[in-house]
């Protein structure tokens, strides 16, 4: 029952695109077509669903004092975070190419970018900051990456449909994106609570 | 044989040319090609950091820095990175890159330093540099490179000024930190300070995330406003 807990608060409440605004790039630059949006958001899910518990045995039983070197070596956690992160996307890469070439070109240069979508690091960081065991921290994994599923499919289904309304010429497109973005983001604001310091 | 000779030779009578094509390469990304409004790289940077015009001009000349230094060093190493590994590759020349700029602004301003570090470890994740060396210099020349790097940070530095000129000016009503707008601060009240537009409540939304996608979306509306072979057509 915890767990579905922390699945549903990392899905929806503390949602990685619309909530911490992490990843934006990619949810702005692929979402144009929600078959795209789709394939993404499922590499995303996947980054994020294994890079999270490896994550949290290198922060558990490497870096810690309790870990098997006895020393506090916290200060190399951002670097063995990223290279966990980037060599889980080169796998993600090389299975895309190998299995669906069509999805691989039309990702194009986001898929690398994955790598650097902050969501990923930034969900790693989370975790640390939130202290989860290793099953919270697979379900915080798996609830972050389905909230950003949920998010960019959701954006991409506005933009089909709004392709057929009478926007500013200049304002077409990405314009209309990021305003969106931000409408979304402030109806999010309201599931998060409002922060009554910021008033 | 013959080949390289050639090339060596072209490259000795023309050391460093800077010719339309040059040119282009530095201006494309502050207009046609800006890293923000068209390629849309760096967003999240873009939002963390606008709140202010001092945590955004520092974000905005490491970047700089680190953009053209690893454009460089990449491009230097372009022949020798096997593509397999190559994202950890980039990653180790981009954090060492970071580390050099948070170990520098420790020693000149300890004070920004400590107001930015976070955001400096944050340059490691920032699209734009990762983007660039993916699609330029990994497959370009270092002097193209480097200018490739230049334009692009310059770009988007530009972009971030203007965002968080607003952010701040309406939601703080400071820039650079000084009272610009708005009303006397409770406690001062009854003394001589008086600041323009007194009337003015400052719009706490500006410093919010959400009001940070609206301004970079009026930006875009007006860039292509201004420049309409930017416009959508699909």
């Amino acid at each position: 029952m915890e767990l579905v807990n922390i699945f549903i608060k990392a899905a929806f409440i503390e949602n990685l695109a619309l909530a911490y605004f992490l990843g934006m790039c990619s949810y702005l630059a692929v979402s144009k077509t929600v078959k795209t949006a789709f394939g993404l958001g499922l590499a995303v899910i996947f980054v994020l669903g294994i890079t999270m518990p490896i994550n949290w045995m290198i922060n558990e039983y490497l870096l810690g004092e309790s870990g098997i070197f006895h020393l506090d070596l916290t200060f190399l956690r951002l670097i063995l975070f990223i290279a966990v992160i980037a060599s889980m996307v080169q796998l993600v890469e090389m299975v895309i190419e190998k299995f669906s070439p069509a999805l691989y070109n039309s990702l194009g240069i986001f898929l690398p970018l994955i790598t650097v979508n902050c969501a990923i690091l930034g969900g790693s960081l989370f975790m640390v900051a939130g202290e989860y065991s290793f099953g919270e921290s697979v379900a915080f994994g798996l609830g972050g990456g389905f909230g950003w599923f949920l998010a960019i499919i959701a954006i991409a289904a506005i933009r089909e449909k709004i392709r057929y309304s009478d926007v500013p010429p200049a304002l077409r497109g990405l314009g209309m994106a990021f305003i969106l973005t931000g409408l979304m983001g402030m109806a999010f604001m309201g599931l998060m609570g409002i922060d009554p310091a910021a008033f | 044989m013959a080949e390289s000779t050639t090339v060596v030779a072209k490259k000795a009578s023309s050391p460093i040319k800077f010719g339309a094509k040059e040119k282009k390469l530095l201006t494309d990304p502050l207009n046609d090609n800006n890293p923000i409004t068209v390629q849309v790289l760096g967003i999240c940077s873009a939002l963390a950091v606008t709140t202010g015009m001092k945590n955004a001009f520092v974000m905005a000349i490491a970047v700089v820095f680190v953009c053209v230094g690893s454009n460089v060093i990449t491009s230097v190493m372009r022949n020798i990175i096997p593509k397999q590994v190559r994202m950890i590759v980039q990653l180790v020349i981009i954090a060492t890159l970071v580390t050099i700029v948070e170990l520098v602004l420790k020693a000149v301003s300890f004070e920004s330093y400590k107001a930015l570090s976070v955001f400096i470890g944050l340059i490691i994740t920032n699209c734009i540099i990762m983007g660039r060396l993916e699609a330029f210099a990994s497959a370009n020349k270092p002097y193209e490179s480097m200018l490739d790097g230049l334009g692009n940070g310059v770009g988007y530095g530009i972009i971030l000024l203007i965002v968080a000129f607003f952010r701040e000016f309406l939601g703080k009503g400071t820039l650079f930190d000084y009272k610009i707008i708005g009303a006397t601060p409770e406690y001062l009240i009854n003394t001589t300070d008086s600041f323009l537009f007194g009337w003015y409540v400052n719009n706490n939304l500006m410093v919010l995330f959400p009001s940070a996608m609206f301004v970079i979306g009026i930006v875009i509306w007006v860039h292509r406003a201004w420049n309409p072979k930017l416009v959508d057509v699909s």
